[in-house]
């Protein structure tokens, strides 16, 4: 088969001079240039950053709270040397927050300001084109991101929560890299973005949006990428203090629990241990801090009677 | 490669995933830009094209390891060493001395014994120890052969061999071993080490047991190809499984996809109850807007809606036949109850008890579940269900506070060991009630054969649903608030 190159493809639909060379050479490249930007990936989410890059396709990223959703797209674009473009999504979001928006303040001065000067009706096809030029368009993070014309990363936060109806206002964007606004036309990318969504999972997403991305599921990590983790971040901790800290909270991901401790709550409870000077875990020392790990009361009482024993209490 | 591709997305397909026409050509170009010698990426590679749904991972990977199992695409491949990752099961990395992957380590049982039960244990409790990959593939791949006694052509789906293979292999011994390594006899510790510790072990032992799997899953498609074991080995995603017939394993698959499943549930209903009117205009809201507008009010602001929740009443049969699919609906109903003004649960078998209480004290349904069959007072005669009887003692107590806003529920087969109906009842309580409902957890062609009088209540009824699964009792549920 003739392998199309999907990046030459878009850049031809886009009608770009050149084709924007790819970020990454290879998954192993991803991880590495990730890794100096203190983020530890693990093989998926080095492969699907590839694949984005080399298909140009944006990526989904779901999974629990605190995994490292948002940090991934503040890696890559850290490691691609890109702008970060951040568009927090919210109940009641709309076109005028998340598109653009036609300043119109500024467009009811125009006309005040015209109406002293000029009278006559011709006056008013010549005011119309005025007013919808490009001055009176706000910016907001979308067409931000595709009138961009220096690499830019574009994060779609919490895409979840934003109602269904909403998501599609971005079905255009993630297809065909292109707004469009029926004053000005169609607006299409100056370059190839890459676009990470993130979503917690709180509701089902649309089939439409699915298709449109990549997916990619970031689970909690294996213990030792969580150990690495930790010891990337947390400084000053010994390497036999961050395998203990990792086993621990491995312990009570297994438990039935009504939230899990994410990663960022296990990096909260490794700097809380390196303050107090432990180097070690014991069972008073976990009993102490466990509200930093576990945030019901209920799950703090559960892992308490099943980590250290119901009968040991700390006296 | 395309055709493999296109057999491997009918197969799932087949399984449950919708694997749509342009995530398939997104799969087919995503294999031209990497390189699909290396299993790891190849797998990371089609799950983020055709894969768009956590739960559907688990399928999907049995599904690759089987199709993908040991083919070869890369023609290049055969003669250089292909540089895939650590984990992927490439004959060339083999260590030499274990029968490589052609006819001696096939399914017959004459392949290479060359060790002892006792080195074999030895060697995988060194695997385990170390966390050493190759070794453990290599004492799985030993297990296999000893143990399982493979027959080849039998239509079988591997759990049988599995099982097979690790009751010969005494895996307490080991787990007892590992631990003395792990845990340091001399010191004291103390219960969060121990825990620890034994957690590790288990995990370990985890390990083991799906190196097993996996070797025995490469040789049954060895044995009889891909596209037919792939078959046998098909699992119903856990919301299309038949709730009524679901074993103890697909029971607990169930039980934990139901704590997301209402919890989506609960947000969605929210919303739409949020979103479905706009309220009044909220006069203070507008006029502080129109400031910046010179006090014209261009954008109005509506005060948020506040509908009404409905009230729901569960009359759940927990007999023998249903228990399970009641279970599942009060649960769920109990778990979006902040969706409701107020729920009322009922239990019957033949006679009929209150159980709202049992879910009014504790924020685990699952607790107030497991206790109904302990403490609810529901067999009153014979323990069969008698619909009839169980609708005369609702009727007589409790129809007085069925009101216009009341929604009521009945959960059951409606085999009524040939009783009395009593669906006048049924009537009265349509006549009293907003609607009422009939879930019926059995198949649509079972209704009114044998002892089933559902045809009967149906009348008397606002609907009556055919809800075996999850994903039909979410979408019950779902319209009620």
């Amino acid at each position: 088969m003739g392998a199309i190159d999907p990046r030459q493809e878009l850049a031809d639909r886009l009608g770009l001079t050149e084709v924007p060379p790819a970020r990454f050479a290879s998954p192993a490249d991803v991880t590495e240039r990730l890794r100096a930007f203190d983020y530890l990936g693990d093989d998926s989410i080095a492969s699907v950053t590839f694949l984005a890059d080399r298909l140009a396709k944006p990526v989904l990223v779901e999974g629990p709270a605190g995994t490292g959703k948002t940090a991934l797209a503040k890696a890559v674009a850290d490691a691609t040397g890109a702008r970060l473009i951040r568009l927090q999504c919210y109940e009641g979001l709309d076109e005028s927050k998340a598109l653009y928006e036609w300043n119109y303040r500024k467009q009811l001065l125009r006309i005040q300001a015209g109406r002293g000067d000029s009278t006559g009706s011709e006056e008013w096809s010549a005011l119309e084109d005025d007013i919808f030029a490009e001055e009176f368009l706000l910016e907001r993070p979308l067409l931000e991101a595709i009138r961009a014309k220096d690499p830019v990363v574009l994060l779609i936060d919490e895409v979840d929560r934003v109602e269904l109806e909403t998501e599609a206002l971005l079905l255009e964007i993630l297809s065909e890299y292109q707004v469009s606004i029926p004053e000005l036309g169609t607006m299409r990318a100056q370059q190839i973005p890459m676009v990470f969504l993130t979503s917690n999972n709180t509701r089902e997403l649309s089939e439409a949006l699915k298709r449109r991305c990549l997916y990619l599921f970031v689970g909690y990590p294996e213990l030792e990428r969580e150990r690495d983790i930790i010891v990337s971040r947390v400084p000053g901790i010994s390497t036999a203090l961050a395998e203990q800290i990792a086993q621990v909270v491995r312990s009570l991901r297994q438990l039935d629990l009504k939230k899990a401790p994410s990663v960022s709550e296990t990096l909260d409870w490794a700097r809380t241990l390196v303050v107090l000077g432990r180097q070690e875990i014991g069972d008073a020392d976990a009993a102490e801090t466990l509200h930093i790990l576990l945030k019901y009361q209920s799950d703090i009482d559960k892992a308490k009677k099943e980590l250290l024993g119901r009968g040991k209490s700390l006296a | 490669m395309l055709n493999v591709l296109g057999d491997f997305v009918a197969e799932l397909r087949a399984a449950g995933i919708p694997v749509s026409m342009s995530e398939h050509v997104d799969a087919a170009r995503a294999t031209t830009a990497i390189d699909i010698a290396d299993r790891g990426l190849l797998k990371a590679s089609l799950a983020a094209t055709m894969v768009k749904d956590s739960d559907h991972a688990p399928i999907f990977s049995t599904a690759f390891d089987i199709f993908f199992a040991n083919r070869s695409f890369n023609p290049d491949s055969e003669s250089d060493s292909p540089d895939g990752e650590e984990g992927s099961p490439s004959s060339s990395e083999r260590p030499t001395g274990v029968p490589g992957r052609g006819k001696a380590k096939g399914m017959g049982m004459g392949g290479g014994l060359s060790m002892s039960p006792e080195e074999l244990s030895e060697m995988l409790f060194q695997a385990l120890r170390d966390n050493d990959n190759n070794k453990m593939r290599e004492g799985a791949a030993e297990a296999v052969t000893r143990y399982a006694g493979m027959e080849p052509g039998r239509p079988v789906g591997g759990t049988y061999y599995l099982y097979r293979t690790l009751r010969n292999l005494d895996l307490e011994e080991l787990t007892a071993r590992l631990q003395g390594i792990i845990l340091p006899p001399n010191a004291d510790p103390d219960n969060l080490t121990q825990h620890i510790a034994r957690d590790d072990v288990a995990r370990r032992i985890e390990g083991l047991k799906a190196a097993i799997e996996r070797e025995i899953r490469e040789r049954l498609v060895e044995d009889r190809g891909a596209e037919a074991l792939a078959k046998s080995v098909r699992k119903p995603l856990p919301e299309d499984l038949d709730v009524m017939h679901a074993n103890r394993e697909e029971m607990a698959q169930l039980e934990r996809a139901l704590r997301p499943l209402s919890r989506k549930l609960a947000v969605r209903l929210a919303r739409k109850r949020r979103h479905k009117r706009r309220g009044a205009v909220d006069l203070r809201h507008t006029v502080r807007r129109s400031l910046s507008t010179g006090g014209i009010p261009i954008d109005l602001r509506f005060k948020p809606p506040r509908p009404a929740k409905p009230e729901i009443v569960v009359i759940a049969d927990i007999s023998g036949s249903v228990a399970s699919f009641a279970r599942f609906t009060l649960l769920l109903v109990h778990a979006i109850s902040s969706q409701f003004s107020k729920v009322r649960s009922f239990v019957f078998v033949d006679g009929l008890d209150e159980v709202t209480a049992l879910f009014e004290h504790t924020d685990d349904p699952k607790e107030a579940v497991a206790r109904i069959n302990a403490e609810a007072d529901v067999i009153a005669f014979d323990g069969h269900s008698d619909y009839g009887r169980a609708f005369m003692t609702f009727h007589t107590k409790f129809a007085p506070e069925i009101n216009k806003r009341t929604a009521v529920l009945i959960l059951g087969d409606a085999r009524n060991n040939y009783h009395q109906s009593n669906a006048e009842l049924i009537a009265d309580l349509r006549y009293r009630a907003k609607a009422v409902y009939w879930l019926n957890p059995e198949p649509e062609s079972y209704w009114n054969s044998g002892d089933s009088i559902i045809g009967q209540y149906a009348p008397f009824c606002d609907r009556v649903i055919e809800c075996r699964t999850l994903r039909q009792l979410e979408a019950f549920v779902g319209t009620l608030a």
